[in-house]
C-alpha cells in the first residue's frame, strides 16, 4: 500500500507555494513513497517500550540569559538576499494565487 | 442583519487568541536586541534569518514569564513540555517555521474572572483559558504596489526581520458561551483585564497601538436551542479594546445574514477593517495538520522544577481583581465611582500616583478629568500620556501647598505633555508661580479699585460680594498666577472692610 498519495503531494505543493506538472505529480509521489516506507523501518525496532525521541542528547533546561549582544549590520544581513529594497528583504508577492 | 435580530434566533459562541510581545532585553532564540522602532534589519543575527548552521538557545526569562503569567491565570504548569516547528511557506518567517508550542503548552487549564456592565449591574464571567504557551513573533512585511499597502493587488513584498524571533506568549481561551447579546462586552472587558494582569506583572507593555498586544478573535453563531457549535470564522490582528468590541459585533451581524438568508458560514481567516469596523475575508484558513507540527530538534524540552514554580507563585505581585477590591475599600469608592476608574482604564496610573504621595481624591480627579480629556483629544491611551503617575503627584502637590492655582496647573501638565520636562521645571521655564507676595500683588489691587470704582464703591458700603468683580480684575491682570485667596483678602483690608 502507498504511503503517499497523488493527491496528498499536489496539496503539500500548493501550501509551498510550488507550481508542479502533472507528470511530476505522479513521478514524487511514486518518489516520495518510497522514501517515507524506507523510514518508515524505524518503526519495526521501536516496540512499545522506546518513547519516542526528539533530541539526542538527553539534556533539559538549557537557558540563555537575557542579555542583548550586536547581531549583523543591515549590509551583512542583506547580503545574501536575492533583492533589496529601503533596507528590507524584497519579495515575490504573496497569496497572489487567491486574488 | 441587524444585532438585536440575529440574537433573537442565535447564540454566540467566542474563542479568543492573544499574542502578548514580552518585554525581554533580548529575542526568544537568540541574543538581538528588541527595541520597537529600530531602523529595518538591525536586530538580526544568523539565527533569526535562519542561515545555515546557526542555532537556538531559550530565553531564561521568557520562560519564566511565561511560568508567572500562567500562574497569575490559575492554570497548571507542565512539569515537562517541547517547542514544535509550525511549517508553513510565508516570507514573515526565513526558516519557513515558526518555532512554537503545540500538543505541549507550559501552561494549560486555567481561568481569568471578569465583570461586564450592563443595565442590570455588573455581571461576572469566568473565561476558561485553555492554554499559554511559547512562540517567536514573526517579521514585518509591507506589501508594495497595489492598493495603499494592502495585501490584495500587492505587486511584491518587502520584509523586516527586526522582530521575527521576539518571543511572544499565546493565550488562548475555551470556547465562551452563554454571553448572548453581551459577547461583544465580555470580549472586551477579557481583553481589558488580560491587559492589566500582564501589566502587573511587568511582563510586557502591552501597548495594542504599537502591537505588543494582539487579538485574534473567533466567532460562531448557533441557532438558539442547538447543541452543536456552528462554523467560526477567525478576524486577525484586532489591535484596540474597542476593535475587539466592535469586531465581534460585526461578526454577529455578519454572519446572522448569511445564515438567516440560507447561506453557510465559511471558515475562514479575516482581516479587521479600522476605519469601517468591518472585516474583510483573507485566506482560507489552513488546517491544523497542513503546518506538520512536529518537536523542534534543535531545542531541548522546558522541564521547570516544582520548586521553581512555587518560588514565582509565591513572588506574584498582587493582582488587578484583588488590587481593586483593596482600592475600593481603602479609598472608600462607591461601585460608580470604581467603574469609572476601570473604564477609564486609570486605576494602575491612579494607584501609583497615590503611592507617589498624592491624596486619593486628587489622583483620581487628575487622571480622570483633565488627563482623560487629553488624552481623547490626543486619540491615544491614558497610559499612553507623556506624564509618569510621579509627575502628576508632584502636581497635586504643588497645588495643595498653595503654589499653583488648579489653572495654572493645568498649564504645568501641559508643559510635561509637551516635553517640557518635569513639572518643577515648567513651573520654572513657564514662570508659573501663583503671585501671592503682597508687593507685587498690592499693585495689582490697586488698579483692580482703581478701574473697577463702582464695585469697590459696594464693597465699602458692605456689599462684601461684589468683591468678586475686584478680584476677578487682580486675576486678569497676573494672567491667572494671582493667589485668589490672598489677593481677597487684601482687597477687602483696602477698602477698610473685615472679611
Amino acid at each position: 500500500m502507498s504511503a503517499i498519495t497523488r493527491d496528498e503531494v499536489a496539496h503539500l505543493a500548493r501550501l509551498s507555494r510550488l507550481a508542479l506538472p502533472e507528470d511530476e505529480l505522479d513521478q514524487l509521489a511514486a518518489q516520495l513513497d518510497v522514501i517515507i516506507s524506507a523510514v518508515a523501518k524505524v518503526q519495526e525496532v521501536a516496540k512499545g517500550d522506546i518513547p519516542p525521541t526528539s533530541h539526542a542528547l538527553p539534556l533539559t533546561n538549557v537557558y540563555r540569559p537575557d542579555e542583548a549582544v550586536p547581531g549583523l549590520t543591515p549590509d551583512q544581513a542583506l547580503a545574501g538576499a536575492p533583492a533589496v529594497e529601503d533596507g528590507r528583504f524584497r519579495v515575490p508577492q504573496i497569496l497572489g494565487e487567491e486574488e | 442583519m441587524a444585532y438585536d435580530e440575529v440574537l433573537r434566533g442565535y447564540e454566540p459562541v467566542l474563542g479568543l487568541e492573544t499574542h502578548v510581545e514580552l518585554g525581554t532585553r533580548s529575542k526568544m532564540f537568540c541574543s538581538c536586541a528588541t527595541a520597537f522602532g529600530a531602523e529595518p534589519n538591525t536586530q538580526v543575527c544568523p539565527v533569526c534569518l535562519a542561515l545555515p548552521g546557526s542555532l537556538p538557545v531559550v530565553n531564561g526569562v521568557a520562560v519564566e514569564s511565561a511560568i508567572r503569567l500562567g500562574l497569575a491565570l490559575n492554570c497548571s504548569v507542565a512539569s515537562w513540555c517541547r517547542f514544535a516547528r509550525k511549517n508553513y511557506f510565508y516570507p514573515d518567517m526565513p526558516k519557513n517555521y515558526q518555532i512554537s508550542q503545540y500538543d505541549e503548552p507550559l501552561c494549560f487549564d486555567g481561568h481569568l474572572d471578569i465583570t461586564v456592565d450592563t443595565p442590570d449591574g455588573p455581571r461576572e464571567f469566568r473565561i476558561e483559558i485553555e492554554r499559554v504557551h511559547m512562540e517567536e513573533d514573526t517579521g514585518k512585511t509591507a506589501h508594495m504596489g497595489g492598493a495603499t499597502g494592502r495585501i490584495h493587488g500587492a505587486e511584491y513584498s518587502i520584509v523586516d526581520y527586526n522582530r521575527a524571533g521576539i518571543p511572544l506568549l499565546e493565550i488562548v481561551t475555551r470556547p465562551i458561551e452563554n454571553t448572548g447579546d453581551l459577547a461583544p462586552l465580555v470580549a472586551r472587558a477579557y481583553v481589558s483585564e488580560l491587559r492589566e494582569l500582564v501589566r502587573s506583572l511587568g511582563i510586557s507593555d502591552v501597548r495594542m497601538e504599537e502591537g505588543s498586544m494582539r487579538c485574534d478573535v473567533n466567532v460562531s453563531l448557533m441557532p438558539r436551542g442547538a447543541t452543536e457549535w456552528g462554523t467560526r470564522s477567525e478576524t486577525k490582528n484586532v489591535n484596540s479594546l474597542r476593535s475587539v468590541e466592535r469586531a465581534v459585533r460585526h461578526e454577529i451581524e455578519r454572519q446572522g445574514g448569511v445564515l438567516s438568508a440560507g447561506g453557510r458560514v465559511v471558515q475562514e481567516t479575516r482581516h479587521f477593517q479600522e476605519n469601517t469596523g468591518g472585516t474583510v475575508s483573507g485566506r482560507s484558513k489552513e488546517e491544523a495538520q497542513d503546518y506538520r507540527y512536529f518537536p523542534d530538534p534543535d531545542l531541548v524540552p522546558v522541564a521547570p522544577a516544582a520548586e521553581w514554580v512555587e518560588e514565582l507563585r509565591a513572588a506574584l505581585p498582587e493582582l488587578p481583581a484583588a488590587r481593586r477590591r483593596r482600592i475600593k475599600a481603602e479609598w472608600n469608592l462607591s461601585d460608580e465611582e470604581l467603574r469609572d476608574l476601570v473604564n477609564a482604564d486609570a486605576i494602575g496610573l491612579v494607584a501609583e500616583t497615590v503611592e507617589a504621595g498624592a491624596p486619593p481624591a486628587d489622583a483620581r480627579k487628575w487622571w480622570l478629568n483633565e488627563l482623560s480629556r487629553r488624552a481623547t483629544e490626543a486619540g491615544t491611551e491614558l497610559s499612553a500620556l507623556a506624564i509618569t503617575p510621579a509627575q502628576v503627584a508632584r502636581v497635586a502637590a504643588l497645588v495643595a501647598e498653595g503654589a499653583l492655582t488648579n489653572k495654572l496647573a493645568r498649564q504645568v501638565v501641559e508643559g510635561v505633555l509637551a516635553g517640557e520636562g518635569d513639572p518643577d521645571a515648567v513651573v520654572e521655564a513657564r514662570g508659573l508661580k501663583v503671585v501671592n507676595d503682597d508687593s507685587a500683588l498690592g499693585a495689582a489691587v490697586d488698579q483692580a479699585i482703581a478701574d473697577n470704582a463702582d464695585a469697590a464703591e459696594k464693597v465699602r458700603g458692605g456689599k462684601v460680594a461684589a468683591a468678586g468683580a475686584l478680584v476677578g480684575a487682580v486675576m486678569k491682570a497676573t494672567r491667572g498666577q494671582a493667589d485668589a485667596g490672598r489677593a481677597r483678602q487684601l482687597i477687602l483690608e483696602r477698602l477698610g472692610v473685615q472679611g
